[in-house]
């Protein structure tokens, strides 16, 4: 959806938090006041913005916004478990260098000038972490995504990094960034990230939006949706959020839906076309057959009184 | 919006109060370090305060690290920066006097929060009552009999011999392969990286293979305690167990989270981390609200699934179930609830004290209803038992049946 853009004209820093909040917005990000608040502070103090919330509720958005919106480049990476300095930070190109030494020794060089050679910047090959610390014209957005996938001893390999945006590599020297990248970190919270990562950054906790955000939300990225509809989806999916499920909708999934309802030609919300639809909303068979026939009618019925009594108020 | 010159020209006042805010979510529990003050001093001069959504917002950024601290700090920043005209009195500096204002308060919900803005409580918690011991065992009451429980000590003996028992536990339990590797005397994979150290350091002369292998790694535990009336006189033995286990020898390398159930889910986790077992308990006591009262194990099964399977079972790990299975509520619910918490862990052991008795039959409904779904039904009545549960553990097959005298059903894929 977002293009990854090198950005030739830097955007300056937005000077204070309703220029931060305008700027999402500019690129179709409706942030809260909170949010905006730390983004901005983040961006100012150069600290890296931790970002929690449940799935969905559009926090990896953020990172693809901002470098959007500040003309510079995305460099994202993906947390898996087991992910190592050679996936994240570095690796050397053990080929090149096996090369390297053979053809220094056909040609004879002294020992010295072979362990000399090996390991410099020829035969780096830089992963995320250290090409977002690489001087640029502007310091790129560098989105660590889902890091409570990751295990712990690449939490504490992170801790140097955001502490002092620096990378040592034995072998050759430490590397330290000029101008630190604007770090955006995401977890959902599949289990607790340690203290000393999160110490290092501002904290915040995406939480879903409210009707009138959400509906702002669905009206810049489902432009095609009437008004009617949108207020009913907000209100049904803000309903469902009440009830106890094991899987809340986000953000994300109250657009597919939306974007679902008019592929097929929904104008109001009917409990047939809800029912069918159910899967995009609803990702646990359990959720879905609880709220599948009575329930889900019982919702519209609610949604739908309410927004008579709205309109005609 | 205020000039950065007047804040900084203010700051003495504004500090003072943001200093005083963070020691009051420090005794309250939050982990708030000096370097999260300064870091909300850098904030507030960089942001400025344009109203006081403004100021919450600043101050959560930089002193919040956990979503569940959100609502502590809420109700906690509106009790001390409570003041209807914040704009029009920050010129004159808001919150002058911090103690005067928080010594008129409506009681904050949270008690921790009271503690923490009252000073400590002046009415202890009655533990004398407790003596007043109803034996409810084997009867199930609805109602939570907010009682709690004094607990003795173990014997010296029983200690001793759960600590040697404990010592041999890192040696037993199964070991899973992690992602990461090591170096190794011998294995599956080269390491490049070594060998071309080596062979820079000696001139490219000779490169001899060296090996990693995947490290290994205790396999993650998650304890579920039944505490209700029928189960007290043994999970107050096991609890004790629990203690030893992560505050042993073997702590570091081992991650359990334990929970206990009565008539509700409560996570102890780290009550438990105490280092004294004795505090351990009783921080323990302190937290849970429902010892020794009626059990709704289909309840709390729901709750957990519900509110903490996706965090703490991410790492698919071997979940004991400790109860005697009587539950007198919905079974059905129960089914659905162990089908789904066996489906999403490694392996469900249930750990019975009722199969101390030799005729024991698994005819309740309770019982009937969850041992489809566990891998292994084991009894945990003495320190022998015990025992028994650690050569479990110990066993590497994926999804073991190890029965004793009862053998679940095979699992249905």
């Amino acid at each position: 959806m977002w293009v990854i853009g090198y950005g030739s004209v830097m955007t300056a820093f937005p000077a204070s938090i309703d220029a931060t909040a305008n700027l999402l917005t500019d690129h179709n990000y409706v942030a809260d006041r909170p949010l905006a608040t730390a983004v901005f502070l983040a961006l100012k103090l150069q600290r890296p913005l931790f970002l929690e919330g449940e799935p969905g509720t559009g926090k990896t958005e953020i990172a693809k916004v901002l470098a959007v919106a500040l003309g510079t480049e995305l460099i994202r990476l993906q947390c898996y478990e087991g992910l190592d300095i050679h996936g994240a930070a570095y690796e050397w190109n053990y080929a090149q260098q096996m090369l390297e030494i053979r053809l220094a020794e056909a040609t004879g060089e002294s020992r010295e000038r072979i362990a000399q050679g090996l390991f410099t910047e020829r035969f780096l090959i830089e992963r995320p972490l250290l090409a977002s610390l690489r001087p640029r014209e502007t310091p790129p957005v560098l989105l660590i995504d889902e890091i409570d996938r990751a295990d712990e001893p690449f939490e504490a390999y992170l801790l140097e990094v955001l502490a002092d945006f620096q990378i040592t590599i034995p072998e050759w020297k430490t590397v330290k960034a000029e101008q630190p990248p604007i770090v955006v970190i995401t977890s959902n919270r599949t289990r607790e990230v340690h203290d000393a990562v999160k110490r290092r950054c501002l904290y915040h906790w995406v939480d879903y939006p409210s009707a009138a955000r959400e509906l702002e939300i669905l009206r810049r990225r489902v432009p095609d949706a009437q008004q009617m509809l949108s207020r009913q989806i907000v209100a049904f999916v803000q309903e469902l959020r009440r009830i106890e499920l094991y899987k809340l909708p986000g953000v994300a999934e109250t657009i597919e839906w939306s974007r679902a309802l008019l592929a097929l030609d929904a104008v109001v919300l009917e409990p047939e076309t809800v029912n069918n639809t159910l899967g995009v909303l609803l990702k646990y068979q359990d959720d879905v057959a609880k709220l599948q026939g009575v329930e889900a009618a019982r919702l519209i019925e609610r949604v739908r009184n309410d927004a008579l009594v709205r309109g005609s108020a | 919006m205020l000039p950065e010159v007047e804040l900084d020209r203010l700051q003495g006042r504004l500090a003072e109060n943001v200093m005083h805010f963070a020691r009051v979510l420090r005794q309250a529990g939050l982990p708030i370090g000096t370097d999260r003050v300064l870091l909300a001093f850098d904030g507030l001069r960089t942001a400025g305060l344009a109203s006081r959504g403004d100021l919450h917002a600043i101050l959560a950024a930089c002193f919040l690290s956990r979503g569940e601290h959100r609502t502590l700090f809420d109700q906690a920043f509106h009790i001390f920066w409570r003041d209807p005209d914040f704009l029009g009195r920050i010129m004159q500096m808001l919150m002058p006097q911090v103690k005067q204002r928080v010594s008129v308060p409506e009681l904050p919900q949270n008690r921790r929060l009271a503690a923490a803005l009252l000073g400590p409580s002046t009415a202890p918690v009655q533990l004398s009552e407790s003596r007043i011991e109803i034996d409810a065992a084997f009867s199930w009451s609805d109602r939570e009999q907010l009682r709690k429980v004094d607990f003795d000590t173990m014997t010296a003996e029983e200690w001793a011999a759960a600590q040697r028992m404990l010592d041999r536990l890192p040696a037993l339990s199964a070991l899973r392969a992690t992602r990461r590797t090591v170096p190794a005397a011998r294995g599956r994979q080269l390491d490049v990286r070594a060998m071309l150290r080596t062979a820079a350091r000696r001139g490219g002369e000779t490169v001899m293979p060296t090996w990693r292998q995947r490290r290994m790694r205790i396999e993650p535990l998650v304890v579920l305690v039944d505490i209700s009336g029928s189960m007290s006189r043994y999970s107050r033995m096991f609890l004790h167990f629990m203690h030893a286990l992560v505050s042993g020898r073997a702590a570091a390398n081992l991650r359990v989270h334990t929970f206990v159930f009565g008539t509700r889910l409560t996570h102890i986790t780290r009550q438990l981390a105490a280092r004294d077992p004795d505090e351990a308990l009783a921080a323990v006591v302190n937290a849970v609200d429902d010892w020794s009262g009626g059990t709704r194990i289909a309840h709390a099964l729901h709750e957990f699934n519900l509110r903490w399977a996706r965090r703490v079972l991410s790492t698919s790990p071997t979940v004991l179930l400790i109860t005697d299975g009587l539950e007198h509520g919905d079974t059905d619910l129960l089914t659905r609830e162990a089908e789904r918490l066996s489906k999403s862990c490694r392996r469900l052991l249930w750990l019975n004290p009722l199969l101390r008795y030799a005729g024991f039959e698994p005819k309740a409904a309770g019982v009937v209803a969850l041992l489809p779904h566990v891998d292994a039904l084991l009894p945990v009545h003495n320190l022998e038992s015990l025992d028994q549960l650690i050569t479990a553990l110990a066993y590497k097959g994926e999804r073991a049946v190890i029965a004793n005298g009862v053998s679940p059903a095979p699992r249905s894929q």
